[in-house]
């Protein structure tokens, strides 16, 4: 990502435009686009905290389907969201991650652990809208393992 | 050929050797589709490999005339190097060994030899010695084309079956609504585990599910490595929104796993597919129960 090399103009990339934060009722829906630069990560992540601190959302969808790139940073970013969302009281689900960015993040060693995933941004909906005990990920049923 | 005696003297032995080929190459041939390679592969008509063998004569006095006869990578080679490999290929399918293709090359030599020496009846002995030992240098340099040839034609088969065994082995079976499976079987290494998680992972999306079952029933063995993989297949399922659940771990497994400290604690886990499906089934809500009079209610 170009963002990890000081731009010539001393600022954030000219050409990184933020990445707008929808709001759905209570929760918050962003969808990253495919070329996202470093610095925009990180606008984002302040921008997401901003508007759930304001708005008091419950929730944010983080939508991945049209990422098909990832590095470590971006993975780190993802994590650092869910941590700072959930201190202030919202859940973070990542939506439509594709396999081959599902491969990256794991060969990276970024597991993730901490972050609720759901395979489209509506199952996502589905899976915050459940108000009651969050799903049961895997860990829940450990004591039945083998 | 009594312009061509007087003038051999100040010639190469190999460049002899090559216009003896050339002058000789009817005759050669001839002699050659009643030698064991060629009778064998040529069944159907002699003069084919009447044909087969006047190529490969042909061959062998390009490589003598650029006087190349010790190079296996002479040009000359590479004209016949298709029709050796067809040849050496069949052999091989016959059920002959890299031995036996490699005698049956050298049984070509005796024939050439024995012409060469009624070629040069009246020349001088160390002449007739010099040419009858690059012709010996020229034919050792065909059978190491045509074992080589044999070796990579060799080497192909085992390439491609290997990536026919990765396609045949990755079979992702759709058990339900939203619940796929990948019976493993056979030694995981790390090609096979990549091409499962990518084939897994695809199919997740595919068919829009959210359990994935591993079921490692036909896995003999497992190790840290084929842990890790299984691990990281499970990681990989999750980031996407599915749920990866290992089934089939028999005791022995389980024991060689405890063992070897490997932690499967990210990993849910069932002792059978069954057992897998009935746990998906019953997290998306659907329940399996027996109907009225018929056999055992099955979870």
């Amino acid at each position: 990502m170009s963002g990890a090399f000081p731009s010539p103009y001393g600022g954030p990339s000219p050409y990184a435009t933020p990445v707008p934060v929808l709001r759905l009722g209570d929760v918050l829906l962003v969808t990253l686009p495919g070329d996202l630069h470093d610095g925009t990560a990180e606008q984002l992540q302040q921008d997401i905290s901003d508007t759930v601190a304001r708005s008091g959302a419950t929730g944010v969808v983080i939508d991945l389907s049209g990422v098909e790139i990832v590095d470590s940073f971006l993975g780190r970013v993802l994590g650092d969201i869910a941590a700072q969302t959930s201190l202030l009281a919202a859940r973070t689900v990542v939506a439509g991650m594709r396999p081959a960015v599902a491969i990256t993040l794991v060969e990276l060693g970024l597991t993730l652990p901490g972050l609720r995933t759901a395979l489209t941004t509506e199952d996502a909906m589905r899976l915050l809208g459940d108000q009651g005990p969050t799903l049961p990920r895997p860990g829940d049923s450990r004591q039945e393992r083998v | 050929m009594p312009e061509q005696d007087t003038a051999a003297h100040r010639r190469t032995p190999a460049q002899e050797v090559a216009d003896f080929l050339r002058g000789r190459q009817e005759q050669i041939a001839q002699r050659w589709a009643d030698a064991a390679l060629f009778r064998t592969v040529f069944t159907h008509s002699r003069d084919e490999a009447v044909e087969a063998g006047r190529a490969v004569v042909d061959a062998l006095a390009a490589v003598a005339g650029a006087d190349t006869v010790e190079d296996a990578e002479s040009g000359g080679f590479h004209i016949v190097r298709d029709q050796l490999a067809r040849t050496a290929a069949a052999r091989a399918r016959a059920g002959a060994s890299i031995t036996d293709i490699s005698r049956e090359v050298d049984a070509l030599r005796p024939p050439v030899t024995e012409l060469l020496l009624a070629e040069f009846p009246d020349a001088p002995a160390e002449h007739v010695r010099e040419c009858a030992t690059t012709l010996t240098v020229l034919m050792g340099t065909l059978r190491l084309v045509v074992l080589e040839t044999a070796l990579s034609e060799g080497e192909d088969v085992i390439h491609r079956q290997r990536l026919q065994l990765l396609e045949v082995a990755t079979p992702v079976i759709k058990l339900w609504e939203g619940i796929v499976a990948v019976p493993l079987i056979g030694t995981l290494d790390s090609a096979r585990s990549q091409v499962v998680m990518e084939t897994l992972l695809d199919s997740i999306v595919e068919q829009h599910a959210r359990f994935a079952i591993l079921d490692i029933t036909g896995v003999p063995t497992v190790d840290s490595l084929v842990a890790q993989h299984l691990m990281k297949t499970v990681a990989a399922a999750r980031l996407m929104g599915a749920e990866c659940i290992v089934s089939g771990i028999r005791p022995a497994i389980a024991q060689t796993i405890v063992h070897l400290g490997i932690d499967l604690s990210s990993v849910l886990t069932r002792a059978s597919l069954a057992d897998a499906l009935a746990y998906a089934l019953g997290q998306q809500g659907a329940d399996i129960v027996a109907r009225e009079g018929a056999g055992s209610e099955h979870r």
